[in-house]
């Protein structure tokens, strides 16, 4: 590739980061898709056209096609129309794919993030570490179900697995 | 690998690729369609949302485990069409996932003894010839592992509950232990596959099941049944009474109204 062409390429493939993190997760509407970590990569194929590689959080969900219609959509209205979309399987996607930032928003919004498989969150209510799990499953499959044994409140948690 | 190892190791056919491939898929989606009666009748809420989140699980991985035996077979067929358009007898699950709810614990032993398989052979199949299957299987794993926990968590609190839990489960084991003979036995096609490097090696599978269903069965102070000796076909396509009602209830509406979506 051409010096000029490998700029309008990384500056296209830019516009498409920025596009996506217009779209934001459905069921959790405070996360994008890149700071969920679904979104794997944008890059430009030896044809010139981008492909942007996405990876469902778990096998069954949901989400996962409500996310990539709405992807292709926010790329569409952008008139980023040449762009290819791939599923991406491994690596498996885990809570440890979310970024600071949605990280941050999610506990905001009243979702913990489980720090390592099995080991409690905190409370997002009350920063309280005398939590107790619920449930292994959530409203969502990526999450697990905790209560606050000190302010008494039950919260959601993005489970790690 | 080494050209030398390559040349010596047998290929499997496309036609032994398509139906090992089934074998995988039906399994997932079979048991995906059985936890999801649950849905709404749940012994209690956390219960019902996470039988139907394993569902999800489950039929997750059967899309992707069927689109694969799609793309293998070549000749058009996506998971929609595998998953709808196929008879009894050409599903290829084992015949415990196809197994009734009957009551939670029944449902739990069901689980627990598929989880236990489905962990094993996922995981050995992370190390795959067939990459496309060896991500697909990395991933299901995972979520194996989840199930696992979440079955086995329920086998202990039963089996070592009430008097009444305790027989009831018990029971439910000495039921369904007869399916598990179909889990842990070759026939020739498990066989080829791993001699093709696609497959597990049925040996190592079995052995890591039986040491993982054995300690959870004492810590739940049930005993090991004893082995069954019933062979059971499912995954050649012989199937015991429940699938083609199973089936009915899938398929009723797809091939009712043929090319419907939402």
């Amino acid at each position: 590739m051409s010096a000029p062409a490998a700029d309008a390429a990384a500056t296209r493939e830019g516009r498409i980061w920025r596009t996506l993190e217009s779209v934001l997760d459905p069921e959790i509407p405070v996360v994008n898709v890149v700071e969920l970590g679904v979104v794997r990569h944008v890059r430009t194929a030896g044809d010139g056209r981008i492909h942007v590689g996405l990876t469902p959080t778990y096998s069954g969900c949901p989400a996962t096609e409500v996310i990539e219609q709405a992807v292709r959509a926010a790329l569409d209205h952008a008139g980023l129309d040449d762009v290819m979309l791939e599923t991406v399987l491994w690596p498996a996607w885990s809570s440890e794919w979310l970024s600071e930032s949605g990280r941050r928003k999610l506990e905001a919004f009243g979702v913990a993030i489980e720090p390592r498989a099995g080991t409690a969150p905190a409370c997002p209510r009350c920063a309280s570490r005398n939590v107790e799990r619920i449930g292994e499953f959530g409203s969502t499959p990526c999450k697990a179900h905790y209560r606050c044994r000190t302010c008494r409140e039950p919260f959601d948690t993005f489970k790690c697995i | 690998m080494s050209t030398a190892i390559a040349a010596e190791r047998p290929q499997a056919t496309v036609e032994e690729r398509f139906e090992y491939t089934l074998r995988l898929a039906d399994t997932s989606l079979v048991a995906g369609q059985r936890l999801a009666e649950w849905l709404g009748h749940g012994p209690a809420l956390e219960e019902d949302l996470a039988l139907g989140n394993i569902a999800l699980d489950l039929i997750g991985q059967a899309r992707l485990l069927l689109a694969l035996a799609g793309r293998i077979e070549g000749r058009g067929r996506d998971e929609d069409a595998l998953a709808f358009w196929r008879d009894a007898g050409q599903f290829r699950n084992v015949s415990l996932a196809e197994q009734p709810n009957g009551d939670f614990g029944q449902t739990i032993v069901r689980q627990c003894l598929l989880d236990a398989w489905q962990l094993e052979t996922y995981a050995s199949l992370a190390g795959s010839l067939d990459a496309e299957l060896a991500d697909i299987a990395k991933k299901a794993a995972k979520e194996c592992r989840y199930h696992w926990r979440y079955s086995s968590g329920w086998l202990v609190r039963l089996g070592d509950g009430t008097e009444e839990s305790h027989r009831r489960i018990g029971a439910a084991m000495q039921d369904l232990w007869r399916f598990t003979d179909e889990l842990l036995t070759p026939d020739g096609l498990d066989a080829r596959m791993a001699e093709c490097g696609i497959g597990p090696p049925p040996a190592a599978v079995r052995e890591r099941w039986e040491q993982r269903v054995a300690g959870v069965l004492e810590e739940a102070k049930l005993p090991l049944p004893a082995r069954p000796h019933y062979p059971w076909h499912g995954k050649r396509g012989v199937h015991t009474e429940s699938l083609g009602h199973l089936l009915a209830t899938m398929q009723h509406l797809p091939r009712t109204y043929p090319g419907v979506s939402w």
